[in-house]
């Protein structure tokens, strides 16, 4: 049984079709990366999984759609990392990890230390590598600090399942490779993630497989070698890329704007 | 917490113990518990006591909806007075000053009041139904604050009655001056049930911090929520409007005071936001008393001149915040 499938998901926004003929499974252990340009309907299709958005389609967590779950349960099935940086009050980062813990602890509240068995928030701080700033405000972290601080949120719901819109964009390179390190762990402790990306050498890096979205509509899916071929970057994205393989993992780097022939748009851009 | 709860009892002492009968704490003491002369009883639970407890409610009522309506809409600008709530209360209460209902029944008042700020209520919800954006609801808060403005101004224009004017214009200054207690338990069942709604809420208030799509990731039900905040906004406000008049900016200046005590989460922003409404308005009242002018000052004005340069002043540090 996978732990998550998705089958023709369709998304409107209003009278329009954004997203359309979305199929996927992940099994436990699988990280899946999600790409594609501006526009192609990524993040959508991420609200629609984690039941932020209204759509049709049948989607399945753990074999069971996910309609049937309550609001709680299914808080502790799927964790969900949204795009938007932005805290909106200016809380500490231990109170702002804690709130990762809601869906287990009582409806009525309880204490912050209830719900909290096992260190979950701890442990989350510690592997985000933010233990240190937990007294600091959020409106006082940079912008890495922060995006760390809102993944040890995600860790510490301790779900499955982990749903991330762009978890890296704002993020120096050191930081982009704990993050998506971190993201690799809890896949091989057994859960599974969808990560929404725009680094394709990360995509490539440390994903097992990949979804290239263009238009609302899926054009690739599978191995990232499948996936990330000159062909398909040119089609979708429009560029000529280099590309190489190190330590046997392809690495892509967006060059220049597609010239319409083959491979070396690198060198022409040079000519240019 | 403590602190304010102990100020605010020694407030309430204060409050109690000054008045224009020169009472000795024995004799203040004595009054309350209904063991002194019966002058004295009639005095401190008659006349001094409502105010004491009306301040209570009022403040409460005004510090805890400012603080949901803050977190709910995470803008530390907004309060009962922006979103219409309290202008349309007031509304309520003048149409039914205006057209005798109070002539017929002690609850036409409150009653009004509370239709005024529940219908207020349902607008707001039917204009920013379906997940609407917080600028939406502002901007509908703020047309139909200026909406019930404008008819609050079209009902005293068209008051065939000056002296009828007078009365409504100085109850909608706002004041808890000469309440009895009376007023005390007409409003007393719907401030204790809104502010319930509103502690209900208190959790996924915090959860918003995340922004609506985390919180509703992780288990808030955005429509519950704001129904919860609203509603007990609207009874809170709405019943006490109908007792005290139009008071602004309590619910704009105590959450903001207090927000760094509970490290700015704000569901726990909550109680200590009533609290500290209550020690707002009985502090304001025990002021306009103790101060000599020739005529008593009305609450609602002393509020809002004080809370009005408030509010400019955190209008201004917000822009500044901008990019």
């Amino acid at each position: 049984m996978s732990l998550l499938s998705v089958q023709g998901l369709e998304v409107r926004l209003g009278a329009r079709l954004v997203v359309e003929g979305v199929d996927l499974r992940l099994d436990s252990g699988e990280l899946l990366g999600l790409i594609g340009p501006n526009g192609a309907g990524k993040s959508t299709v991420v609200k629609a999984i984690a039941q932020l958005l209204p759509h049709r389609g049948d989607v399945r967590l753990q074999g069971r759609s996910v309609r049937r779950f309550g609001a709680r349960e299914r808080a502790r099935g799927m964790a969900y990392l949204s795009q938007d940086d932005q805290v909106q009050w200016p809380i500490l980062v231990q109170d702002l990890v804690a709130l990762g813990r809601h869906p287990h602890r009582s409806p009525w509240g309880g204490s912050d230390a209830a719900g909290d068995a096992g260190g979950a928030v701890e442990m989350a701080m510690r592997a985000a590598d933010v233990w240190t700033l937990r007294g600091r405000r959020a409106d006082q972290l940079s912008g890495g600090e922060r995006a760390r601080a809102r993944l040890a949120r995600v860790l510490a719901v301790n779900a499955p399942l982990i749903l991330a819109d762009e978890p890296v964009a704002a993020l120096d390179p050191r930081h982009q490779l704990d993050v998506m390190e971190l993201l690799r762990v809890h896949c091989v402790g057994g859960g599974g993630a969808i990560v929404v990306l725009h680094d394709l050498t990360m995509a490539s890096r440390f994903c097992d497989r990949l979804l290239l979205l263009n238009q609302g509509r899926p054009v690739a899916s599978g191995p990232v070698n499948d996936v990330l071929t000159p062909e398909q970057l040119r089609r979708v994205y429009g560029i000529e890329a280099v590309t190489g393989v190190h330590a046997g993992q392809a690495y892509i780097v967006p060059w220049a704007r597609e010239k319409g022939r083959g491979l070396g748009g690198g060198l022409d851009a040079n000519a240019n | 917490m403590g602190i304010l709860m102990a100020a605010l009892l020694a407030l309430s002492l204060l409050s109690l113990g000054f008045g224009a009968a020169p009472l000795s704490w024995g004799e203040v003491l004595g009054g309350l518990l209904g063991t002194g002369p019966t002058e004295q009883v009639l005095i401190v639970q008659q006349i001094r006591l409502p105010r004491v407890l009306l301040a209570w409610l009022l403040g409460a009522s005004l510090g805890m909806s400012g603080a949901a309506l803050q977190g709910l809409l995470r803008n530390p600008l907004a309060e009962p007075g922006l979103l219409g709530i309290s202008a349309s209360a007031g509304l309520g209460a003048v149409l039914a000053l205006y057209f005798g209902l109070t002539a017929v029944s002690l609850w036409a008042l409150p009653a009004a009041a509370m239709t005024g700020a529940l219908l207020a209520t349902l607008l707001l919800y039917l204009l920013t139904r379906g997940g609407s954006s917080n600028l939406t609801l502002i901007l509908a808060g703020v047309a139909l604050s200026s909406l019930a403005g404008a008819l609050t101004s079209l009902a005293l224009n068209l008051a065939p009655n000056p002296s009828s004017v007078q009365d409504i214009v100085l109850w909608l200054l706002g004041s808890i001056a000469d309440r009895s207690l009376a007023d005390v338990r007409l409003v007393l069942p719907f401030v204790a049930a809104g502010l319930a709604l509103l502690l209900a809420a208190a959790p996924a208030l915090t959860l918003l911090t995340l922004g609506e799509g985390e919180a509703v990731s992780l288990g808030v039900t955005l429509s519950r929520l704001q129904g919860l905040v609203i509603t007990g906004s609207a009874l809170a406000v709405g019943a006490c409007v109908s007792v005290t008049g139009t008071i602004g900016f309590v619910g704009l200046v105590v959450p903001h005071l207090l927000r760094g005590l509970v490290q700015h989460r704000p569901g726990r922003l909550l109680l200590p936001s009533a609290i500290g409404g209550a020690l707002l308005v009985l502090a304001s009242d025990l002021a306009i008393r103790l101060l000599d002018t020739p005529r008593e000052l009305m609450l609602g004005v002393v509020t809002a001149l004080v809370g009005a340069p408030f509010f400019l002043v955190l209008v201004l540090k917000s822009r500044r915040a901008l990019p």
